[in-house]
Formats: structure tokens, C-alpha cells, sequence
């Protein structure tokens, strides 16, 4: 079967790529599953989901929390690109939970809500909490 | 000791104390370059990515509007923004891109248009300020590291200030002065201009064959809004973390320079010293022998 060339990009690191099965991302209409031989797409991702890598070598989900961004997928070809990116082993829960808390009590006005998305995100990764 | 031999001594010593520091200050810009341009390089795959993606988009719809492309014949006034420095000690860095920018201030006032600078660095923010310019907007304190929240704040800034009209303080046009880094010796300021926007192929996408026709989701509009703004984003990124690495570079020469005056300083002083060592000791010498002299001659008459 072939396989997905991944790569999630930040604009300060590559900080994933290698072969994959599988990418779960989710876009404004909803999750998206990709496998290979999608057709090419370019999608605009929801600003604080996460994105989910199968690996082809069999290994974890490689999950990772998203600020904004987009994915582009064409000739079995995905790059995730993304401003705002942790990958779940690299996420600090406590300090989540904390942006999460401050994001709730509305103290930065309008972008609360993304701040809550972010937070939530995060937490969701890093698998405390779905 | 003599007075003179004592200044001399005192001299040498207050040099080599500045040799010890800018030696220091050229090592620690030598290991910052070399990161700096790390940087650069792991910035890369985002800005080709970016680029093919936003050039897709554009080859796709024939007919793409959006305020970020058009250009604005009404507005008069241009922002210029100015990359330059936090710290000094780096040789004719800032003068240099100040010199370029106030190039580029004068061809635009020459066509009739107000420039508005925008600043990065304190450097730059100082120079302007003393001669009372107004300024559109400055930050500062990344200069040596920038990030990419950086240069994301500074992009909606400036994007902000493009879709304004003129009477808010809206701008018509972005220029762009930062310092190229060509190579370790060659550091060059250019200016680039940054909105209406025109988005570069580059190699890149000429190498990687034809462009994909994407479907979009959930619309091309929606792509666009994000894909410029970003596309923005990496570009001022990218010259920000140029500038860093030219920064360092010039502040390695430099430091450098200093350093290898300073050494031909103390060298020369400790000629001079030693000249003046020896004369008080030839001095005290013939003193001792005159002395001696002047006994023997004494008690030679009394006997």
C-alpha cells in the first residue's frame, strides 16, 4: 500500500515528518480523514484542534495540538503548516490547564475564546481530557 | 619608578582589559551566527511550503481580489520598516541600514509621498526619535533572536495599517529595509517591498514541476484570508532572522577589529615602557658612576 509523505512544519522547525498511513485533521466543516491517493486538497484548519499522524512504522499516533493553519495535501504529499504547534509529549498539562482556567474567566476579551480552543487543545493531546 | 613608566604600565593594563572583553564579545557573536543561521535554515521548509501553496492559489483563480494584492493609487503615504539592531558594539550595521532607508525616504518624497518609518530595534528607534521623526510604530528587544510571535505582532500591525485609508493613519504601500546576509564578510542592506503584495516562485516551485489544482475547504476565499496573512508573516520572519544572523556577523568583525587594536596598542605601549625602563636604568647608572667618580676624585685631593 503506498504511503503518505507527512510533514507538520512550524515556521521555526520541521517538527515532524517522515511516512504515514493516516492524517486526522480538522478543518471549519469538519474532521477529515486522509489516506493515500486523496485527491489534492488545500484546507484551512480549525484554530486549536489537533492533528492526529498514523505512522507507517507501526508506531503511536503522532498527536499534536494547532494553533492556526492549513494542510495541503497532493500526490500523496501532506504538509501540515501551522504558526502555533506542540507535539502531546512535549505539552506542559499543568501549564494548559492554567491558560485554560485564564482563558475562561474572560479576562482577554476577544480572543478568550481561541485562548479556551488553545488550551483545550492542548489538554486533548496530551490526552487528559476529551 | 618614574611617572612616565608608571602611565605606561597603567595603559597597557586598561587595554588588555578591553582586548579581554570584545575577544569575548567576537566569540560570543561567532557561536550566535552559527545559530542564527540554523534558524534560517529550519525556517525554510515552511516558507517553500507557504509559498507553493499561496502560488497554487493564485495560478488557480485567474481573477484572485483581495485588498493584500491591489495595489492603492489614492494613498499617499508609505511605511517604512526598519530592521536594525537592540545593542551597539557591531560595527556600521545600523548606519547602514539607516543610510538605506533614508535613501528610500528620499526617492519616495521625491514622488510625492510621506513616508512613515516603523521600527525595529532600539537603534533605530533612538536615531529617529532624537530627530524628532513621527513614527508609525516600533518594538524591540528580539533583535538577536527573533521569533516567529514576533514577527507575527509586527505583521498584523503593518497589515492593520494597509487596509486603513490615509485620513486613520493607514498606509498605501510597505517598504521593508533589512540587512541581507550574504556570506560572513558580506552583509548587504536592501529594501524590499513588502505589500501590495507580489508573491516570489522562487526556484522552489519551478522545481518541483506543476502546481497541484486543489480543491479547497472549506473555500479559496477562506484559504486566501489565512494563506496571505501568513504568507506575510514568514516573509518578515525571514528577513528578521537575516537580519540577526548579518547583526552578529558585523558585530564578529567588529569585536574583532577591536580586539586585534588592541593587542597592536599594548604592543607598542610595551615598547614605549620598556624604552622608558631602560633610560631609568641607564640613567640611574651614570648617576651611581658620577657619584662613585666624584668620591674618588674627593678623596684622591685629600690624601
Amino acid at each position: 500500500m503506498a504511503k503518505l509523505k507527512v510533514g507538520l512544519v512550524s515556521p521555526e522547525r520541521e517538527v515532524w515528518a517522515g511516512e504515514a498511513d493516516q492524517v486526522i485533521a480538522k478543518t471549519i466543516e469538519g474532521s477529515m480523514g486522509i489516506l493515500p491517493g486523496h485527491a489534492p486538497v488545500l484546507g484551512v484548519l480549525v484554530d486549536g484542534s489537533v492533528v492526529r499522524i498514523k505512522p507507517a512504522d507501526g508506531g503511536d499516533w503522532i498527536v499534536a495540538a494547532i494553533g492556526s493553519g492549513f494542510f495541503s495535501v497532493a500526490g500523496d504529499e501532506v504538509s501540515v503548516l501551522v504558526e502555533q504547534v506542540e507535539l502531546s509529549d512535549e505539552i506542559d498539562v499543568n501549564a494548559a490547564r492554567a491558560a485554560l482556567e485564564q482563558a475562561m474567566s474572560g479576562s482577554e476579551g476577544d480572543d478568550s475564546a481561541v485562548a479556551e480552543r488553545r488550551a483545550r487543545a492542548r489538554l486533548l493531546a496530551a490526552g487528559v481530557e476529551d | 619608578m618614574g611617572a612616565q613608566l608608571r602611565q605606561l604600565r597603567r595603559q597597557i593594563r586598561s587595554v588588555k582589559s578591553t582586548a579581554k572583553i570584545t575577544r569575548a564579545q567576537e566569540l560570543i557573536a561567532t557561536s550566535r551566527i552559527v545559530k542564527a543561521q540554523e534558524r534560517v535554515k529550519a525556517s525554510k521548509p515552511y516558507a517553500r511550503q507557504i509559498t507553493r501553496a499561496l502560488s497554487a492559489l493564485i495560478s488557480h483563480r485567474s481573477g484572485v481580489d483581495h485588498p493584500l494584492l491591489n495595489e492603492q493609487p489614492d494613498a499617499r503615504r508609505s511605511a517604512v520598516l526598519v530592521i536594525t539592531s537592540d545593542r551597539g558594539f557591531c560595527g556600521g550595521y545600523n548606519a547602514n541600514a539607516i543610510r538605506e532607508a533614508e535613501s528610500l525616504v528620499k526617492a519616495l518624497t521625491e514622488k510625492g509621498r510621506v513616508a512613515v518609518p516603523y521600527l525595529v530595534g532600539n537603534k533605530g528607534g533612538i536615531w529617529y526619535r532624537f530627530r524628532n521623526r513621527q513614527i508609525g510604530a516600533d518594538w524591540s528587544g528580539f533583535s538577536d533572536r527573533p521569533t516567529f510571535a514576533d514577527a507575527e505582532r509586527i505583521g498584523r500591525r503593518l497589515v492593520a495599517d494597509f487596509l486603513k485609508e490615509d485620513a486613520d493613519g493607514g498606509v498605501g504601500e510597505i517598504h521593508v529595509v533589512y540587512t541581507e546576509f550574504v556570506s560572513m564578510l558580506t552583509q548587504q542592506a536592501v529594501v524590499h517591498r513588502l505589500l501590495p503584495l507580489e508573491v516570489e516562485d522562487g526556484p522552489a516551485v519551478a522545481e518541483s514541476g506543476p502546481l497541484p489544482s486543489y480543491d479547497f475547504e472549506p473555500s479559496a476565499e477562506a484559504a486566501l484570508d489565512l494563506l496571505l496573512p501568513n504568507y506575510i508573516e514568514s516573509r518578515i520572519y525571514h528577513m528578521l532572522l537575516q537580519s540577526a544572523a548579518s547583526e552578529h556577523a558585523s558585530r564578529r568583525r567588529a569585536m574583532k577589529s577591536a580586539t586585534d587594536n588592541a593587542n597592536d596598542l599594548v604592543a607598542s605601549y610595551t615598547r614605549q615602557a620598556n624604552q622608558a625602563r631602560q633610560a631609568e636604568i641607564t640613567q640611574e647608572i651614570s648617576e651611581i658612576v658620577g657619584g662613585a667618580n666624584a668620591l674618588a676624585d674627593a678623596s684622591a685631593g685629600s690624601e
